[in-house]
């Protein structure tokens, strides 16, 4: 499709189903900053996505008027804290589909939802030789935690290939699977080359060796959603803020006959059935693996946010966000010496590239003078990095308030580079 | 086009940026470190050749990073060539002052010859995250000439 068509399809499309972006926007605070004197261009939701108003103005409201500790006080404030900490869990079970909120633990962030995983299963059943099969194109967050378990038990890591397209081979993955594997740990969306996993393929093979699934979905909830019951996994991981959701809030989805198989990740208060300095009895999950206060206001803030994308139709935004990664795709593509970095058959709206002549921590140095926000660096992906034989690309990532124009704008933006590099 | 920009990539940046000077693997280096910033993945090695007298007789690079650090890493392998150990830490004091916007009514102790050719990277005051890339080399080659293996500087 010609730049001019896709622009034309993406009015078409908002003439049968209107998604109004220009509404959206006015969402969101960061939409209406300036950068640099100019309006920012915001192209960095993968690392961290904005906060509509919706989230600030729970969480506002929730600090001054709704605040006490949860689980513990007879009193109606802590009560009213506690009902709107387990309805946020309630939120996030609906919107995964979950078959119960009780398969819904809230941690910090997707990492610590891995690293609980790591430490929890690996070391309830996992034994020195046991093997985890990780894909070539996973965050660090999905690789260091099983090289810590490596390094106490003793385990394998496998690691499962891509093409040169950045597509996950299945038949390759299926190769490594075996009966001394116990877990498969794949992300669903790379957060590099945008690539969707065949996440409901890898689950069955998974099962099909004997081994549970768990899925890093840190990127993959945001643009394509999940059921974890059609998926059939035993794990799937995420964080609040990449959703539009807070900061310090992630979530651990676990099927709960295996959650409650599970010792716990850290002791503490809240976790406990009965406490003596002799021994101690756990509460089944999520209790048993949230010890201490949690994050009440942030899994608040992260249930608006979930109500808030909900409400406009996750099909609707991932939608809106293919049109703007064509788009992207078709005119940074058309940019001499412009090389797009993962074009994958099922990729999100991620587009890496690198621009000859002009490392990426230069062209988003520059590009920000003119108020276009994208990423540069490895995206702790470094192993991935070297598979596609570059150092560092400069990463375009959109959401739900992209418009087309952001795109020319860093197109734009770009000829600037091009004027200093020459 | 904006100042700030104009001044971070000036004309003699861009030039040791693309065509870096001293860009080898002497022979006959007698010390060498590996310098990364993991928050960009550059990754530099500085190679000294160190006289008895602590002086460098020979000071060269190779690795990869963006125009900041290649530049950065180009001029200084030109200008501590000839200098002691703590010459160079001297230089390396006002360069980091420059670079952190710290140098304005101080007294800077290198040859103001080489501070003059050095301010061209101060630019980076403008830009607090890529302070690190300009003084990457510097960090290099300070954990080369006292024996280090790597340096980092997160």
């Amino acid at each position: 499709m010609s730049a001019a068509s896709v622009k034309a399809a993406a009015q078409v499309s908002v003439g049968n189903d209107f998604y109004d972006v220009e509404a959206i926007r006015a969402d969101f605070p960061a939409m209406s900053l300036l950068i640099n004197g100019r309006p920012l261009v915001f192209l960095d939701s993968g690392a961290s996505a904005q906060k509509p108003n919706v989230v600030l103005e729970r969480m506002d409201r929730a600090y001054r008027s709704e605040y006490a500790n949860v689980h513990r006080g007879a009193y109606r404030l802590s009560e009213l804290a506690t009902e709107n900490y387990e309805n946020a869990r309630k939120t996030v079970a609906k919107f995964m589909n979950a078959a119960s909120p009780d398969e819904i633990v809230f941690t910090r962030n997707a990492t610590a939802s891995v690293n609980l995983v790591a430490h929890s299963f690996g070391r309830a059943f996992m034994k020195a030789g046991d093997e985890v099969v990780i894909s070539h194109m996973e965050h660090h967050a999905n690789i260091v935690p099983w090289q810590l378990l490596r390094d106490i038990l003793g385990i394998v890591i496998k690691v499962a290939p891509i093409d040169d397209d950045g597509n996950f081979l299945l038949d390759e993955f299926a190769k490594l699977l075996g009966p001394r594997t116990k877990l498969v740990a794949i992300t669903h969306c790379s957060n590099v080359l945008g690539t969707i996993t065949p996440i409901k393929e890898i689950a069955r093979l998974a099962h099909q060796a004997g081994a549970k699934v768990l899925f890093d979905g840190a990127q993959g909830i945001v643009h394509a959603g999940i059921d974890v019951r059609d998926v059939d996994c035993d794990f799937y991981v995420f964080t609040g803020h990449k959703l539009y959701g807070p900061t310090g809030i992630g979530v651990l989805y676990g099927k709960k006959d295996l959650m409650n198989a599970l010792p716990p990740y850290q002791g503490g208060g809240d976790m406990i059935e009965i406490v003596t300095f002799e021994k101690t009895t756990y509460r089944e999950t999520p209790a048993r693996f949230e010890a201490g206060t949690p994050p009440i206001v942030e899994a608040i803030g992260l249930a608006a946010a979930i109500d808030y994308v909900t409400g406009i139709g996750l099909d609707r935004i991932a939608r809106h966000e293919l049109t703007l990664r064509d788009y992207a795709m078709e005119q940074l593509g058309a940019i001499d010496g412009l090389t797009i970095i993962g074009r994958p058959r099922e990729k999100g709206p991620i587009v890496s590239f690198t621009l000859d002549g002009a490392h990426p921590h230069d062209i988003a140095t520059i590009i920000d003078s003119r108020g276009v926000a994208v990423r540069a660096g490895h995206h702790c992906a470094q192993p991935l990095m070297e598979r596609c034989n570059v150092a560092a690309t400069a990463r375009a990532s959109f959401g739900m308030y992209n418009r087309l124009e952001d795109v020319d704008a860093l197109v734009d933006a770009l000829k600037t580079v091009k004027d200093i590099f020459g | 086009m904006d100042d700030d920009i104009r001044e971070l990539y000036q004309e003699v940046i861009l030039d040791h940026g693309k065509h870096p000077r001293n860009f080898r693997h002497p022979g006959d280096a007698n010390h060498e470190a590996h310098g990364n910033n993991p928050l960009c993945g550059d990754r530099l090695t500085v190679y000294v050749r160190l006289g008895e007298d602590q002086r460098i007789e020979d000071a060269a690079f190779e690795g990869r990073g963006c125009a900041i650090s290649v530049a950065s890493a180009s001029m200084m392998t030109d200008i501590v060539r000839g200098k002691t150990v703590s010459e160079v830490e001297a230089l390396f004091d006002d360069f980091h002052k420059m670079c952190m916007g710290e140098d304005e009514g101080v007294a800077l102790r290198g040859p103001e010859e080489d501070l003059d050719k050095l301010r061209v990277l101060s630019g980076v005051r403008q830009f607090p995250m890529r302070v690190k890339c300009a003084t990457l080399a510097w960090h290099t080659l300070n954990e080369a000439v006292h024996g280090g293996a790597t340096t980092s500087t997160e």
